[in-house]
């Protein structure tokens, strides 16, 4: 029961809601920063049961956690457990050197910026807050608060981006020596204002993802980072694992307990996600009661396809005790003979093509 | 009722110029329905065929008008029934013949108009909706006093939409057309002009009586086929189902035959009367023959039974469909089916989908090859390509006589299409100063391809088009094979003229290249006769195909999406490893065209 070891936080206030974004997220509402912490301390109180004495990591997601008012931030740092690895998300614009030592004081040990990209026109595009010289600033004030765990979020797949943009972006980033990238592409939802004001656009960069993604990689493992997981970068470092340990654990099925609005939890086979309605979240926790949520409970299979699907977007191996009866032997077969996986008998291991067609791989591999 | 006092007439019109709202209409001045009970079209009694505009089964309607007895027999108005036309315009002395104002004469009407002629019928020209802007009367009425040689005074304005001047249509009916000729005293013979089928009461026929009379319960028998049944109950639409004691000579009317099988009462086959039997049957009569192949497989090949049960039920009341079992290797379980032409593969394709609920894959269509093997005294009827021999002696393809009206500045065009269609040139007249009327012979083959829609683009939707088989010529054809990542693919083998075989084997490898998604490896698309590979096209290996992101919050949604994938997979067909979606397996309707044009 009690052996959760990892906790994510979510905090959905912003700025201002970018139109990729498909995040629960609120736009503004300064006013209600102090109640929403307050929630997420009951809601935490609440579900304290579930936690192990000792937490691996406490993970700060967004919104942008770092809008949230400083004072409430630090707050709510100071209240939640210890753990290994403190993340908390934020935007450029917001780290002040002030808030780089505020973070650095109530415990934060690794801080992801969502970067996105270094061209002012294609911030403009992702309506960005930030401008690129706001990125290195934030790197600058981080480090010298002492911050010696910094992730970048890069995206690709903009309208009007070219894949000089793209080189441009990978050489901005790597200047900044980060220990870790995150690279997504662009995902555009169907029927969102973005979808709609950029679609011929799209339709062409979707043609590019391949050429792009291809690139990332080379040009990120060619600077010597690790790709350890679809999107995810890091550096090798002979004293310090730098890949991120909590998203880590997601990959590798471990239970999570989140908190918030929106938040997901998944623990003993049951997930449960809180309802993303910001006022009900404030009224059950100021009540007592736990926010409304929907359940969905992981059946044993269900969660052998998960930890395939999971456990294939890392660069290690994937131990298949347990997990034989959730593969196809002919799709297994398949994927073998066209080198796209290497049957060890107790580990199943996707070669680098394999990494790249990782999603067909695994439809394939699925019983 | 007094034998001279019967009119018995049908409409012939092109879809759309009018032909169910004048019905609708008659049946209103006539008084048999009231405006209020008037479900517009009310002739039409499948929702298909109301969505299409278009008639499928013909039914007959009694009005009475000024003291006489009017049947309106209702024809089918598509290429793919002219039999049953030609079954409808037998039953009838007269048509109204209706041309809309503003189009003037069509293919598909004149084909419909000739068959009336040559039934020897009295045809009362009709110009409809002269109430539209558009309208150019004078001109539409030329045409058509031109095309049968009438006055064009003699030629009906009306509109049905209005109701306007559609007294004078029926006034013109009693004046024009003449009464039944049949002999009263006579042994009974009728002409079942149609059937359809009800699942309480059987198969119910729709006759005209040409001589004698006929009597409820009387055992009764038809001709051609022998069948043998009691008259359960005879009587006519008015609209609804109205019983008689009797039907007799000239009369138009139903008889519920209680039979549970439509074959076993065909269309043309003449009924009589088993205690006062006729000696010789009414002419006319034919088995009429699909023309036109295509295998249906069920998407879920755990849908086979339930196919296979729909086909028995449509057959009921389509007596022209014709089915077998086929097995494909790349498609599993299904039929070869034959229809009457295009439109009837569509219609039946779609009362399959929506009546049955069934999601289906049809094949492209084909026709009927006659094949001599070597060593072999006879020709055979080939229906799929795939058991088409790859040698042979001689070969024989269907043919047709196609006819196109065309405004003249498309004449050269229509000229260009029939050539690479490898038609033959017959005849060719002017309608009017500005319209063609161009004559083709033409394989069928060519035409169950896009020659439709081609028409339709060439000459900017104004060219109709109409055809009629006109049997069997030899052919240079040869069997063309596609291999996907290196196996055949059955279902995708066509027979293409010799001549065209490596300009259409390039273009169908190069539409499936489109069609097939790429994979995770590459897949060769080759085209091949024999072991002769003539085309080849690669669909390269998909170089990403991962989801972006998958973090805590949304495991299960990213989880879905590749459940989502997997079943989208099985959905697909698998040949050879290679997934093969849907409409790769009718790719080769779009390679028609000649030239690389497309």
């Amino acid at each position: 029961m009690s052996d959760t070891r990892h906790l994510y936080v979510h905090l959905p206030f912003c700025a201002h809601r970018c139109g990729y974004c498909d995040f629960v997220t609120v736009a503004g509402r300064s006013g209600q920063h102090r109640d929403y912490v307050d929630a997420l301390l009951r809601e935490l109180e609440l579900e304290r049961a579930s936690l192990a004495g000792e937490l691996e990591t406490v993970f700060l997601g967004g919104g942008t956690p770092t809008f949230t008012a400083l004072p409430e931030l630090v707050r709510l740092l100071e209240a939640l457990p210890a753990a290994a690895e403190v993340t908390t998300e934020a935007n450029p614009e917001t780290v002040t050197p002030e808030l780089a030592r505020a973070l650095r004081d109530a415990g934060v040990t690794r801080v992801s910026l969502g970067a996105q990209t270094f061209r002012p026109e294609l911030l403009r595009v992702l309506e960005r807050v930030a401008g690129p010289d706001d990125v290195r600033r934030a790197v600058h004030h981080l480090r010298d608060a002492g911050c010696d765990n910094i992730s970048l979020d890069l995206i690709y797949g903009i309208p009007g981006q070219s894949p000089s943009d793209l080189a441009a972006d990978l050489d901005d980033a790597l200047a900044l020596e980060p220990e870790h990238l995150s690279c997504y592409e662009l995902e555009a939802k169907p029927g969102t204002r973005f979808t709609h004001a950029w679609g011929a656009e799209l339709d062409r960069q979707a043609d590019a993802m391949e050429d792009y993604f291809e690139r990332v990689v080379a040009t990120l493992t060619g600077a010597g980072y690790r790709w350890y997981e679809t999107a995810n970068f890091c550096r090798p470092d002979a004293e310090r694992d730098l890949r991120s340990r909590h998203n880590l654990a997601y990959w590798l099925g471990r239970d999570y307990l989140g908190i918030g609005i929106g938040a997901v939890t998944t623990i003993d086979g049951l997930r449960r996600r809180n309802s993303p309605r910001l006022g009900r979240y404030l009224e059950a926790l100021a009540a007592g009661r736990a926010p409304e949520r929907e359940l969905e409970p992981l059946d044993a299979d269900v969660r052998a396809r998960e930890r395939v699907m999971l456990g294939l977007r890392l660069d290690e191996p994937l131990p298949l005790a347990g997990l034989r009866h959730a593969l196809d032997p002919a799709g297994l077969a398949r994927v073998e003979q066209l080198g796209l996986a290497e049957d060890a008998g107790d580990t199943l291991t996707l070669t680098e093509r394999g990494r790249f067609l990782g999603g067909g791989v695994t439809a394939e591999l699925l019983a | 009722m007094d034998q001279s006092k019967i009119r018995n007439f049908s409409i012939i019109a092109h879809i759309d110029h009018g032909k169910s709202t004048l019905a609708d209409r008659i049946l209103e001045v006539t008084d048999t329905v009231a405006e209020r009970d008037m479900r517009a079209q009310l002739l039409d009694s499948m929702d298909l065929e109301r969505e299409r505009g278009i008639t499928i089964k013909a039914q007959a309607v009694r009005v009475a008008w000024k003291g006489h007895e009017l049947n309106l027999i209702d024809t089918p108005g598509h290429v793919d029934f002219t039999y049953e036309v030609s079954r409808s315009l037998q039953a009838c002395e007269g048509a109204l013949l209706v041309v809309d104002a503003a189009q003037g004469i069509e293919a598909q009407t004149l084909a419909n108009a000739y068959l009336a002629i040559e039934n020897g019928l009295e045809i009362v020209p009709v110009v409809n909706k002269i109430d539209l802007p558009s309208a150019d009367p004078e001109r539409a009425s030329a045409e058509v006093a031109d095309l049968l040689g009438d006055d064009p005074a003699k030629v009906v304005r009306i509109s049905a939409k209005t109701g306007l001047n559609v007294g004078d249509v029926l006034d013109a009916i009693v004046e024009r057309v003449p009464a039944p000729a049949g002999d009263p005293d006579a042994p009974s013979r009728a002409l079942v002009f149609d059937s359809s089928y009800d699942q309480y009461r059987g198969v119910l026929a729709f006759i005209r009586v040409v001589d004698g009379s006929f009597t409820r319960r009387e055992e009764l028998q038809t001709m051609a086929t022998g069948t043998r049944f009691d008259a359960e109950e005879l009587g006519f639409f008015s609209p609804t189902m109205t019983p008689v004691e009797s039907l007799s000579a000239g009369e138009v009317g139903y008889v519920v035959t209680g039979l549970k099988d439509v074959s076993r009462l065909r269309v043309g086959d003449t009924i009589t009367s088993v205690a006062r039997r006729a000696s010789k049957p009414l002419p006319g009569y034919k088995d009429v023959k699909p023309m036109v192949f295509a295998g249906l497989y069920p998407t879920d090949s755990d849908a086979y039974p339930e196919l296979r049960d729909a086909l028995e039920r449509l057959k009921l009341n389509d007596g022209a469909l014709f089915y077998e079992p086929e097995v494909s290797k790349a498609l599993g379980f299904g039929f070869r089916c034959g229809f009457l032409g295009l439109l009837h593969m569509e219609i039946v394709r779609e009362r399959l989908e929506r009546e049955f609920d069934l999601d289906l894959l049809v094949t492209a269509p084909t026709v009927a090859y006659r094949v001599r093997e070597r060593n072999d005294t006879e020709l055979v009827e080939v229906h799929n390509p795939a058991d088409f021999p790859r040698e042979f002696e001689e070969v024989e393809e269907p043919y047709v006589k196609a006819s196109i009206i065309v405004p003249k500045e498309y004449v050269g065009a229509v000229m260009e299409l029939n050539n690479e269609r490898r038609g033959t040139f017959d005849h060719m007249e002017y309608l009017s100063p500005e319209r063609v009327h161009l004559k083709y012979d033409l394989p069928l083959a060519e035409i169950v391809l896009d020659y439709y829609d081609q028409l339709k683009s060439r000459t900017r939707g104004y060219a109709s088009f109409d055809y009629d088989p006109s049997g069997f010529e030899p052919g240079k054809l040869v069997r063309v094979d596609v291999l996907v990542g290196g196996e055949l693919v059955d279902a995708l083998s066509l027979i293409i003229h010799r001549d065209f075989a490596y300009e259409r084997g390039k273009l169908l490898v190069e539409k499936l290249r489109e069609e097939i998604p790429r994979q995770m490896f590459d897949v060769a698309i080759q085209a091949a006769i024999g072991s002769r590979v003539i085309a080849r096209e690669t669909v390269k290996a998909r170089r990403k195909d991962v989801i972006a992101k998958c973090y805590g919050g949304d495991i299960s949604r990213k989880r879905k999406l590749l459940e989502k994938q997997k079943k989208g997979k099985k959905r697909m067909k698998q040949v050879g490893g290679v997934e093969v979606p849907q409409e790769a397996f009718l790719a080769v309707l779009s390679i028609g065209q000649g030239q690389k044009s497309s």
